[in-house]
């Protein structure tokens, strides 16, 4: 598929507003709080916005596509309850405490809360996470837009560096956040048509629920495998994911979902950045309502490429096989946004296919230079400097951060078993932290170094669980029994949230064990920091809308509703 | 920070409607030329009620 002017013209456009943003922000950067946490200025709308967006990057759209072809209406437990309850928890229980203790950083509440050698744990593992992840979209993107539109490997990835490394440099943390916001609007109008035409195409919703059904008995499954949401999880083997409906609630809804989203500093950073306790707390609130919508707009067009697939020869669209026969899923939004598209709305779809990319990237990248600066160089290689010393590292720190994405992305290129040898490893490090965090605020006799040695069982754990099971059909080796093999599990997914199971109750067990053995902080210096001993702040507020428990209610509310429409 | 974000969303919505509209009517009819016509000017909307909005707001 070749673009013609009109779609680089809609793409130029885009780039010269990114640019422009980033270039009109740069006077505003006096000091590093501006760079790194956007002065704590941003209205709460804009900073959920980017809270939600920051998330989205390009593996999200193509890959929750992809999951809405493999596995249908499902897919939606990622929205749902993987990630909803989380985002309210975040925002009614612990944003205070984020936000109230003026910790700049994930891993400096650590610091406040627990002790240095915890911090340091968290700082370099997300830091070293952060660039790594960054760099896999990249490769992702380069794929795609050579096969696609026949760019060469280096041309997206380039274009897409440079660009987000020159808005992050001039803007910081701002400007990573309004184009958040610019960017999450253009992917929403980029690929709303999509869900459009494809369901034009497939006769309707009643046309896709037919089809999908045919979909489902075709592999063996019920009716509506494709199509529903819980009432396929009874039994493992009665659903395409091979899961049960325990290992969804517990190992995605609540260890996995709470892990990322109530402690990944990619995201929390965006609420940091609010202008006040009232808008840090609504804003993952507000990104809750367009995320629950979110299915609509990224699975159901893999659901529609699916349907679409299953009457190839009437419909003319058919996702290609992979080299191993099974088909291609990662194509199901490319294909037809390429497929369906007229020139014009083309150009609009792939500006939103690398908005969203480069959403994802700056996140990465504003979060990755505020660790860097803050809890890294100022805590153990230069402390003491001035305020403009750390702001010019902040700015070394984007240009380094995007260079080592770049290059982790070559080396995903060209050694593909080493990036899922790291992903893994990652795995292994976050599974256990939500169970950190969750004493840490609400448990007052959590001490740092059961923390400390409790985080690194919970990694352990992850790592023997996943040493120890196999996914059923897979070989020994980076999916897991490379130890030997005691378990098999119906599908990967389902031995990765168990893995998430076993590392958050090890972690748990043993913070709560050690720190029994070690001797309690002192109460005052935990002020402000954990539940039991922070004063309640009285909502200001008078409309209810804009207080944090009742928008959470009504948010858990809708999400419900949601689960029982598609149940 | 200074700058209203709505502004320059609102700004590249408009220009990205009116170039997706007007193109759409000016080329060659193909089957989904008209979807072209249709979302440009909802784009142009959305990028008209953010100015809007921001103008609103810098009173």
């Amino acid at each position: 598929m070749q673009l013609i002017a009109i779609d680089w013209i809609i793409l130029g456009v885009y780039f010269v507003f990114v640019l422009g943003i980033g270039y009109a922000l740069r006077r505003y950067m006096r000091t590093s709080t501006d760079y790194f946490l956007s002065g704590r200025s941003i209205p709460a709308w804009v900073a959920g916005l980017a809270f939600l967006s920051a998330n989205l990057g390009a593996q999200e759209v193509i890959g929750m596509a992809a999951s809405g072809a493999k596995y249908g209406m499902a897919t939606s437990h990622f929205y749902w309850i993987g990630a909803i309850p989380a985002m309210v928890f975040l925002g009614v229980f612990m944003m205070p405490f984020y936000y109230g203790s003026r910790a700049r950083s994930v891993p400096e509440y650590l610091k406040l809360r627990f002790d240095e050698k915890t911090r340091g744990l968290n700082a370099i593992s997300f830091a070293a996470m952060t660039i790594f992840s960054s760099g896999i979209s990249m490769y992702a993107m380069a794929l795609l837009t050579n096969l696609l539109l026949g760019w060469s490997f280096g041309f997206s990835i380039w274009i897409c560096a440079g660009v987000v490394l020159l808005y992050i440099l001039f803007g910081g943390l701002t400007s990573a956040i309004y184009n958040e916001v610019l960017q999450f609007f253009l992917i929403v109008f980029g690929f709303a048509p999509l869900v459009f035409v494809g369901l034009q195409r497939v006769g309707g919703w009643d046309g896709l629920h037919a089809a999908l059904q045919e979909v489902a008995t075709s592999r063996g499954f019920a009716d509506g495998a494709w199509t529903q949401t819980w009432s396929i999880t009874g039994d493992a083997a009665a659903n395409p994911m091979g899961l049960e409906w325990f290992g969804i609630a517990m190992g995605l809804g609540f260890v996995l979902s709470f892990g990322y989203w109530c402690t990944d500093f990619l995201v929390v950073q965006r609420a940091m950045a609010a202008n006040s306790m009232s808008a840090a707390r609504r804003t993952p609130l507000i990104a809750a309502v367009p995320k629950m919508l979110f299915p609509f707009l990224v699975i159901v067009p893999g659901m529609i490429a699916i349907a679409l697939t299953q009457h190839a020869d009437t419909s003319g669209f058919a996702l290609p096989p992979k080299a191993d026969g099974s088909l291609n899923y990662d194509l199901a939004m490319p294909m037809l946004l390429v497929h369906y598209f007229p020139h014009g709305l083309l150009g609009l779809g792939i500006t939103a296919l690398f908005a969203s990319f480069m959403s994802g990237m700056a996140g990465n990248v504003s979060a990755f230079n505020t660790v860097w600066t803050y809890d890294i160089y100022q805590a153990y290689l230069r402390s003491g400097a001035s305020d403009r010393h750390y702001l010019n590292m902040g700015r070394i720190a984007t240009v380094v951060g995007v260079c080592l994405s770049v290059a982790a992305a070559y080396v995903a290129n060209r050694f593909n078993n080493i990036m899922d040898m790291l992903q893994l490893l990652f795995a292994f490090v976050n599974a256990p932290l939500f169970a950190t965090f969750l004493l840490g605020m609400f448990w007052k006799r959590a001490t740092g170094h059961g923390a400390f040695f409790g985080l690194l069982a919970g990694s352990l754990a992850a790592a023997l669980h996943h040493g120890l099971t196999l996914p059923r059909g897979a070989t020994v080796g980076v999916k897991g029994g490379w130890l030997t093999v005691l378990d098999s599990y119906p599908s990967e997914m389902a031995q990765n949230f168990w893995t998430a199971i076993y590392a958050f109750s090890a972690c748990l067990v043993l913070t709560i064990a050690i720190s029994l053995l070690t001797k309690p902080r002192d109460e005052k210096s935990l002020v402000g920091l954990v539940y039991a001993l922070t004063p309640r702040e009285v909502s200001q507020e008078a409309a209810w809308y804009t207080r944090p428990a009742p928008l959470g209610c009504a948010v858990l509310a809708a999400m419900i509703l949601l689960n029982i429409l598609f149940w | 920070m200074g700058l209203d974000v709505r502004l320059p969303i609102g700004l590249m919505f408009s220009i990205m409607g009116i170039l997706l509209s007007g193109y759409g009517m000016l080329a060659a009819r193909t089957e989904h030329a008209s979807l072209n016509v249709t979302w440009g000017l909802a784009m142009l909307a959305v990028g008209a009620l953010m100015l809007w909005l921001s103008r609103r707001s810098r009173r």
